[in-house]
This record gives C-alpha cells, sequence and structure tokens, in this order.
C-alpha cells in the first residue's frame, strides 16, 4: 500500500461532486432543450441585459475588494507590531461574526437597513429624517466587506507577519524614511498576501447572490441573480450553464494573470 | 584620534529586565571596536542603540560631538550589517546595493559606479542581476556589507555578521574584514560571542556581561591581564585558582608558593589566580612546583590538552609533547605567567561577574 492509495476518498469525493457536476454544466451550456450542440448560452452573455448584470458585479466586487484592502492592510500592519496575547484577542474578534451562519449575519443587516429598521428607527427617534438604505448599491457593497473582510485580513496578516524585521531596519538604516520604506520594502514584499486577499474577496463577491438578493432587494440583479433564477425559476438549466461557463472563464483568466504576478507562487490563485 | 562616538551612562531595560545598567563607553575615530560577551550581555543591545533601533531609558548617545540619542536610524550617519544579511530578497544585488543611494537621489551614473566599486571590493564582480536566495551565506553576508558601505558610512555597525557561516568561511571573512577596513579607513564596531574573532580582528575589545563593561583594552591586555575570573574564563581557556597573596610577588596556591610578578596586593590576603593552560610546564616527577598525575589527554591538532590532577585541582595544560594517561609529572609555571586579580568586593560585584 503506498500513500497514493490514501487519496481514493478525496479522489472519490472530488469525481462525484466536482468533476462529474462539472462535466454536466458544460454538457449543459453547450446544448439546447433537445440536446443539440449550441453556443446560444454562451454567447447569451453578450446581450444588454446580461452584460450589464455583469459589469455591475465587477463593479460592486470591485469597490468591495478596494475598501476590504484599505481596511485590511492597516489592521494586518497592526496586528504584526502587537504582542501575541493582544493579537490573538483582535483576531478572535475579528472571527467570532464567522462563527455565525452567513445566511443570518446577511439578514441581521437586511433588519438594520431596511425603511422600518433598526437605523432609520433611530433616525426618526432623533426626529432626523429616514435613510435610502436597504435596497442600494452600497448596501451590497456593505454586505459584501463585512463577510469578506476576514479573508483579506488573514491572508495580508500572514504576508506581512513573514516580512524579516531586520529587512525593515536595514531599509530604515540604509536612509528611508517610515514612508519610503513602507513603499519600497513592505508593500512589494506583502504582495503574495495582497494577492491571496483579493483573490478572496473578489471571486466570492463578484459570484454572490444571497447577499444582493437580501440587501439588493429584487431591483439590483447580480450575475449571481441571473444565473440562480435560470436554475430556480426559469427552469433553463441550459442558459445558466452557458452563463456560469463565461463567468468562470473569466475568474480563471484573472487568477492566471495574478499567478503570474505571484513570483513566490504561495499566494491563493492556482 | 577623537571620541568619534560617545555613550554616556546608558541603562535599558526590556519590562523588567535590566539589559544595560549605566553603561558608559566611548569609541575613537578609526577603530575596530568589538563588543564581546555571552548572549544576554547587552551587546546587540548597545550597537542597537548605537544603530537607533532602540532607545536608552536613560543616557545620551553623542555622535561627533551632536546629540543623537532621539534621531531616528535613517538620520543617522552610521551603517549595519545585521546578522542574518537582511538583503531585500524582491531586489536584485545591484538593487540591494543601490537602495541606499537610490533614497539619497544620487546620479545614474554614479550609482553605477559605486555598484562596481563595492562588488568589486567584496570580490563579487559581475552579481549585480543575481537575487539574493541564489547566493551563498557568505556571498550575501559580503552584499550586506556592500550596500552598507555604498552609502560612506562613517560607522560601520556589524551585528554578529559571521555567525551563520561555517568555519573556514569564518577565518575567511575575518580577514577579508580587516582589510576592508584598513582600505575605507572607517571605523568598525563589531558584537560577537566569540571570543577568537574578537581576538583576531579588534584593536579594542570591550568585554561584557549581565549589563556590564567587564574590561576594555587591545587584544593582548584582555588576554594576558585579564581584570577579573570572568574575562579570564572567558577569553581563552584558563585555570582559575584560589590563592593568598603572602607578600609582593609571592602567591600562595594549593599549598604550594609560586614567584609571581604582580605587587600592591597586600599580605596574606585572598586573590584570584589565573594561569593559562600553555603556560603550565609538565616536567619529570620531583621537580617543579607541584606533583599531579595525568587523568586525561585528548590530541587537539596544534598541541595535546591534558587534565593534570594535582593537589586537589583539575588542571588544564596544553602542551606538544604527550604525557600518557597515569604519568607522574612535576608541574611549574613561571612568575610572568602567573596572573593576580582581586576577590570580588562584594556579592554583587560577584553576581556581575563569574556567574554565567
Amino acid at each position: 500500500m503506498n500513500k497514493k492509495t490514501l487519496a481514493f476518498p478525496y479522489i472519490f469525493w472530488a469525481a462525484a461532486f466536482i468533476v462529474i457536476p462539472l462535466c454536466m454544466v458544460l454538457y449543459y451550456g453547450v446544448t439546447d432543450k433537445t440536446g443539440a450542440f449550441t453556443l446560444e448560452n454562451i454567447v447569451t452573455m453578450a446581450t444588454a441585459e446580461h452584460s450589464k448584470a455583469l459589469l455591475l458585479s465587477i463593479e460592486l466586487s470591485l469597490a468591495s475588494t478596494v475598501i476590504c484592502f484599505l481596511l485590511a492592510y492597516p489592521l494586518a500592519m497592526m496586528l504584526t507590531g502587537m504582542n501575541v496575547s493582544t493579537h490573538s484577542f483582535i483576531v478572535l474578534i475579528f472571527i467570532l461574526p464567522m462563527w455565525m451562519n452567513f445566511l443570518l449575519r446577511t439578514l441581521a443587516w437586511q433588519t438594520l437597513l431596511e425603511k422600518t429598521g433598526v437605523i432609520n428607527s433611530i433616525l426618526g427617534f432623533l426626529h432626523l429624517p429616514p435613510l435610502e438604505l436597504i435596497n442600494t448599491p452600497g448596501a451590497i457593497i456593505l454586505g459584501m466587506v463585512y463577510n469578506f473582510l476576514p479573508f483579506m485580513v488573514l491572508p495580508l496578516y500572514n504576508a506581512l507577519a513573514k516580512i524579516d524585521k531586520n529587512v525593515i531596519n536595514a531599509a530604515r538604516d540604509l536612509g528611508a524614511d517610515s514612508v519610503q520604506t513602507f513603499f519600497r520594502v513592505t508593500l512589494p514584499l506583502s504582495l503574495p498576501g495582497i494577492i491571496s486577499g483579493v483573490t478572496m474577496v473578489f471571486i466570492p463577491a463578484l459570484t454572490t447572490f444571497v447577499i444582493s438578493t437580501l440587501l439588493g432587494g429584487s431591483k439590483i440583479l447580480l450575475i449571481g441573480n441571473v444565473i440562480e433564477q435560470e436554475f430556480t425559476q426559469t427552469g433553463n438549466w441550459h442558459l445558466g450553464s452557458g452563463l456560469s461557463i463565461v463567468l468562470m472563464i473569466f475568474i480563471l483568466v484573472n487568477m492566471v494573470a495574478e499567478a503570474a504576478f505571484d513570483k513566490e507562487g504561495d499566494g491563493a490563485s492556482l | 584620534m577623537s571620541k568619534l562616538i560617545d555613550l554616556q551612562n546608558i541603562t535599558k531595560a526590556f519590562d523588567s529586565n535590566i539589559v544595560l545598567d549605566d553603561m558608559s563607553l566611548y569609541i575613537r575615530e578609526n577603530e575596530f571596536l568589538t563588543l564581546l560577551g555571552p548572549s544576554g550581555c547587552g551587546k546587540t543591545t548597545t550597537l542597537r542603540i548605537i544603530g537607533g533601533f532602540e532607545s536608552p531609558d536613560k543616557g545620551r548617545v553623542v555622535f561627533d560631538g551632536t546629540d543623537i540619542t532621539a534621531w531616528p536610524p535613517n538620520k543617522r550617519q552610521l551603517n549595519t550589517v545585521f546578522q542574518k544579511y537582511a538583503l531585500f530578497p524582491h531586489m536584485d544585488i545591484g538593487e540591494n546595493i543601490a537602495f541606499g543611494l537610490r533614497i539619497k537621489n544620487k546620479p545614474k551614473n554614479y550609482i553605477q559606479d559605486k555598484i562596481k566599486y563595492a562588488l568589486k571590493l567584496v570580490n563579487l564582480d559581475g552579481y549585480e542581476k543575481r537575487m539574493p536566495d541564489s547566493l551563498s551565506g557568505g556571498q550575501q553576508q559580503r552584499i550586506a556589507i556592500a550596500r552598507a558601505i555604498v552609502n560612506e558610512p562613517k560607522v560601520l555597525l556589524l551585528d554578529e555578521p559571521l555567525g551563520a557561516l561555517d568555519l573556514k568561511l569564518r577565518q575567511d571573512m575575518q580577514y577579508e574584514l580587516i582589510r576592508l577596513k584598513n582600505e575605507l579607513g572607517i571605523t568598525f564596531i563589531y558584537v560577537t560571542h566569540d571570543q577568537e574573532e574578537a581576538l583576531t580582528m579588534s584593536d579594542t575589545i570591550v568585554v561584557m556581561n549581565q549589563g556590564y563593561i567587564q574590561q576594555i583594552g587591545t587584544p593582548e591586555m584582555i588576554y594576558n591581564e585579564p581584570e577579573n575570573a570572568f574575562v579570564a574564563d572567558f577569553i581563552g581557556d584558563s585555570n582559575i585558582l584560589d590563592g593568598i597573596m603572602i607578600r609582593d610577588e609571592l602567591v600562595e596556591i594549593l599549598g604550594a608558593r609560586f614567584a609571581c610578578v604582580d605587587k600592591g596586593f597586600g599580605e596574606h590576603k585572598p586573590v584570584d589566580v589565573v594561569i593559562r593552560p600553555e603556560d603550565v610546564e609538565l616536567t619529570v616527577p620531583g621537580s617543579g612546583t607541584l606533583q599531579g598525575v595525568v587523568s586525561h589527554v585528548i590530541f587537539k591538532g596544534v598541541h595535546y590538552e591534558m587534565e593534570v590532577m594535582a593537589c586537589g585541582f583539575e588542571w588544564l595544560v596544553q602542551s606538544t609533547r604527550m604525557f600518557p594517561v597515569g604519568t607522574q609529572v612535576g608541574l611549574s609555571v613561571d612568575p610572568f605567567n602567573i596572573q593576580i586579580m582581586n576577590k570580588p568586593a562584594s556579592e554583587d560585584e560577584e553576581a556581575i561577574g563569574v556567574n554565567e
């Protein structure tokens, strides 16, 4: 018995739940209801309705990725400078919400942001005009940032913690002030973490349909919602699969491009 | 030679652990000064305070007449060679060396010339385009030195730079460093726990232990005239014995009287006596001041190292002549090879002395 045998359970798992479904998506994507080959389902992405959803998805997930990065980087830098006990406490606070169900957390935001929700009730109590919070792109971005921020912090923290303190000291020693040291040494050395973090936020944000359903109402359709509706409401698996393929190819191209940047190769990309 | 760096009454504690206690030390221009001591003696902290990576709790750092205690590292006219090289892993060798010069916005030609010059100086011509992780430890260390000296610092700080290298390379690098120091004509402050390194390279050695300076002197002074038992024990091998100074130039050790050359210790006063193992002479039984039996012999290459039991004390003896285990021998020591030291005056002083 060699070590390869130990991989059999996983290989079975992967075949049953990853490879076969993927093949099915591919099959459905390139056939029509009669089973004949067609590229119709894929080309449909180019229609105004679908490409608008895709573009909006890209816009919102890009925005939330940037916000996550701007929030997470200073935090991760702060964490690396802390002693272990304070640092684990902050990481705990950070991870705590993740112990709750993703759906519950997003529903909680819905309650907060609703027209008659908690925030507007407080505003009303203070005799301030109510705000249009729910069912806006802003609410969706908020939901994405809230749910995916930890996935940005942890890889950034890991990358920053790996940087040798003496390399930073060496930069200071050679005359660089703290800003120069940051841009010439710290930032480039944390690049693998940045790439992992961006990938881990951008991709789930791009494909989400739960956040946009709960916080965007039916007004704002992301590509995830479009695909979901093809499967669950219209019942057109062929079109849903076709659009999924386009989305997968888009993500794949992105990850390959990122991998090219990621010289050290220890990011989350392929 | 004038004082280039003057450390005045430096105290530094990490939490409640006092690392340096009211230490004062000055470093002259063009000196090769070594801070030598066991780990935890405060030598690296001293270097980091000079470099600006730690600030002292009390005391001042004066550089060339200016108080620089509060200056950040990038404002100080000195450069550091770090223990594990600390090259920038994302830059090639040329970019590493150019880092300090680019920060100072030097012209391109000047930077190119400097890179060439520095690589030549450390015998690594043509390595500009290599990445740091493709170099051996010794090469990386030389690049770290090159990266520091292109900035023309007045002082180069070296934090155990040879610690990670193997023995042969370490010896080669010692000569290399002496050559560099002479060619550049700048001050080197060197931190090490390796006494041989310190003896080989330094103009001045500062022996430190537990936050206190034990002795400052030339390598010869430190080796031949250790001021206390700690220094004697730390620098080279030695036999440290309790003795009683009978009168000037006569000391009693293990019940036998030895002629020596030290004066002024008073009469019938307890003292510490240091005798280097190479200074103990073995002769035929009956002659010599003490009688003993050889209990261990080890061949060390240059000499034999023997342990000789005499009068209840195990003497460490080095000699090119071998006496087999069990041989009866006589021991004698030349008067000028006996080093007399005052016993520590108080228990407190003892605590900063021999304990390791």
